[in-house]
């Protein structure tokens, strides 16, 4: 059998892009933008719950769920994207679930963040590491 | 709570098979004499229920050679613990005599000496002996299949999974769950699934559109057994679509999504279940910590990760018990369950010794039925080896060392790649190599074996994101492979370092110099999830190349150095 050199393949470009990890100046612009959500007062731990995948199944659009009973508002961050902010979502007094639900784009391995401003002005955080990955070789 | 008392029931019983002192010195027929049917399959009937579990099969009908790995490295908190054990210290955990048939069925050394005594291991017509004895101590024993079954031969290939399903329907599973059968396509997946007597469980199958859980598949099914209320919970490969070609099944979407899991158990307890059991594919660390996370499962029946341990581990209430891979061994649980609680159990890990179990007749027929129309192309001999080939183990095996040898010279490459996976029967030195012991150890939906160009510095990050997936500290990142094999290059790897850190000292064998992370090297591989991936399927590289040897031999592969075990 003859193989020629011209039966030949391409990596996908998005396997470059899992290697692009978050740099520092973005951690500090997650904090800047959390100092600005919260003007600046203390988070505490619990009462927000964000659920994503442990890996991305496609980075391009990876499914996320955020919560907090009671909550204002929650914020959203990849903290590891050239731009942090995702959305903020804002419950009204008469809101019969504080619950989110969406599809995020991220460039990379990262931690997406969430943070709840709750009923009495507190603030709540958490947050989860997602992994893009090139994958491929699963036993 | 589980007793001190039934745990060491459990140990006795995994250590009923009394090996002889000392290996290489006698006979195969002596060896087998030593061993019954009726030592292998002793059991001392115990509480109300019996679970049997097969699990990871990968399509293997006949009786096969499978050697366990040498190197199997424990990263955070499964740092030395099992399954990460092997060879001489797994024998000392367990109390296994060396040379004796437990040393061969469940360790790497003198492998070819001891598989020269104690013959192939597996079948399913043995399988079916067994799971017949079990039924017949306990007509209402459940059988559940851990996935990994429509995968991995000529004849599985080339039907498309029918002969594994027309096989394990005359084994009659209670239900069974998926990894590698998803690669057979959705539409495959469906037609086959729609058809099956018995449970397709996964309750983290969910459909990609929607993010809501997909109908093909049940989240769990309950069965009333020994006047108990028995829910099994099954949970597919989390990481289908990450590890295989997703595009091949994109109206599915996966994940551990241990939440979910969660209210699966909250769910079934609240409907009376008191007997919670997980059906899992997920890896036996994630499953060790999916035991800590998710409250509720009495036992999680591992499987992913082809590990064969002679004891459940326990975590918290929970046992999880993994039953190896390629039908060498069967597991069989047994549960007190009274007012609603499991109170007790008893396990056998029983192994496979196929020179001993008799084949059960019907399900050898079955068997030649699916075969027979491939007999001509399966037992063509290809070649000889000289060498023990087998693929278990973090870094190399033999079987990829020859892959890798056969891309690079087959497809004129500087460095060659073969896919971490972890099936693949093993061969021993003198044995013919038929087309049949080739698919065995290629046989796959994305076979293309590519050739493209990388830099240096692509191949250092394909290497970590690899690495990621198998010494990420956290057993969730984990996607249960090995690392991917590399030919015509070595490398250094520590695998204490977080990513990005782990991989040094990348070589280019040919020439001893530093790979220059700026320089493009032509690298040949296969398995590639990537749509579109153009290339001759990977056996005929692999036949192409041993035809034109004729007599195989693999040199011994000291180009990995691994530090920070």
């Amino acid at each position: 059998m003859n193989f020629t050199r011209r039966e030949t393949m391409v990596i996908g470009a998005a396997a470059a892009a899992a290697a692009t990890l978050p740099m520092p100046a973005l951690a500090s612009k997650t904090e800047d933008l959390i100092a600005e959500f919260t003007g600046g007062a203390e988070v505490g731990e619990g009462g927000v719950m964000l659920d994503a995948p442990e890996i991305a199944e496609n980075g391009n659009t990876v499914p996320i769920e955020v919560s907090a009973e009671g909550a204002e508002a929650i914020m959203v961050l990849a903290a590891g994207n050239p731009e942090p902010p995702v959305a903020t979502f804002r419950f009204g007094p008469l809101a019969g679930a504080h619950r989110a639900k969406t599809r995020i784009r991220l460039a990379g391995t990262q931690d997406v963040v969430a943070v709840a401003r709750m009923a009495d002005g507190s603030f709540t955080k958490t947050s989860k590491t997602v992994k893009v990955t090139i994958g491929g070789c699963g036993g | 709570m589980i007793s001190r008392r039934d745990f060491l029931q459990a140990s006795m019983a995994a250590s009923a098979l009394v090996g002889a002192s000392g290996f290489g010195n006698w006979a195969k027929l002596a060896a087998q004499q030593r061993l019954t049917q009726d030592q292998l399959l002793e059991f001392e009937t115990y509480g109300n229920v019996s679970l049997i579990h097969v699990t990871d099969i990968h399509a293997q009908l006949k009786p096969i050679y499978f050697r366990e790995p040498e190197v199997n490295i424990g990263v955070g908190k499964n740092k030395g613990d099992v399954p990460h054990v092997t060879g001489q210290a797994f024998r000392k955990l367990y109390g296994i005599e060396d040379g004796s048939p437990r040393h061969y069925a469940l360790t790497y050394d003198d492998f070819t000496a001891l598989a020269r005594e104690y013959g192939k291991m597996g079948g399913m017509d043995r399988v079916a002996t067994v799971v017949n004895a079990i039924r017949a101590d306990r007509p209402d024993a459940l059988l559940l299949d851990g996935g990994d079954t429509w995968h991995g031969s000529y004849t599985c290939y080339h039907t498309q999974g029918q002969d594994m399903v027309n096989v394990m329907n005359a084994l009659k599973p209670d239900a069974m769950t998926f990894h590698w059968e998803f690669t057979l396509g959705q539409e495959r997946v469906r037609e086959l699934v729609g058809e099956l007597p018995f449970a397709a469980l996964g309750q983290n199958i969910f459909d990609a559109m929607w993010d809501e859980p997909a109908a093909e598949f049940a989240p769990y099914k309950f069965y009333e057994r020994g006047g108990v209320k028995i829910a099994v919970i099954g949970q597919a490969f989390p990481y289908m679509p990450i590890a295989n070609p997703g595009w091949m099944f994109p109206d599915y979407s996966f994940g551990i999504r241990d939440e979910h899991m969660q209210q699966m158990v909250d769910e079934v307890r609240a409907k009376g279940a008191e007997l919670v059991v997980c059906l899992s594919h997920n890896g036996f660390d994630v499953d060790k910590k999916m035991a800590g996370v998710v409250k509720g499962i009495d036992v999680i029946l591992s499987g992913h990760t082809h590990d064969a341990l002679p004891e459940p581990v326990l975590v918290g209430d929970t046992i999880v018990v993994a039953s190896g891979s390629n039908g060498k061994f069967v597991s069989r649980v047994d549960l007190n369950v009274e007012d609603g609680k499991m109170t007790g159990f008893r396990t056998k890990l029983i192994p496979i010794f196929s020179d001993v179990i008799a084949p059960d007749p019907a399900m050898a027929q079955v068997i030649d039925e699916q075969r027979a129309p491939y007999a001509a192309e399966l037992s063509e001999v290809i070649g000889q080896t000289d060498s023990l080939l087998y693929r278990r183990g973090n870094f190399n095996g033999t079987w990829d060392d020859l892959i890798c040898d056969a891309l690079i010279e087959e497809r004129e490459a500087d460095i060659s790649m073969s896919p971490g996976v972890r099936w693949g029967p093993s061969m021993i030195p003198g044995q013919d190599i038929t087309r049949e012991d080739i698919w065995n150890v290629t046989s796959m939906t994305y076979p293309e074996a590519y050739r493209t160009e990388m830099t240096g510095e692509f191949i250092k990050v394909v290497l970590e994101d690899v690495a990621d997936n198998i010494f990420n500290p956290n057993p969730y990142y984990q996607q249960g492979g090995d690392m991917v094999r590399i030919g015509g290059m070595g490398y250094a790897i520590d695998v204490s370092k977080p990513q990005g850190e782990r991989i040094s000292d990348m070589t280019l064998l040919s020439t001893g110099e530093p790979i220059d992370p700026a320089k493009n090297y032509v690298v040949a591989g296969w398995a590639s999830v990537n749509e579109g991936t153009e290339g001759p399927p990977i056996w005929d590289v692999v036949e192409a190349y041993i035809r034109r040897k004729g007599t195989v031999s693999v040199t011994e592969n000291d180009s990995v150095k691994v530090s920070g075990t």
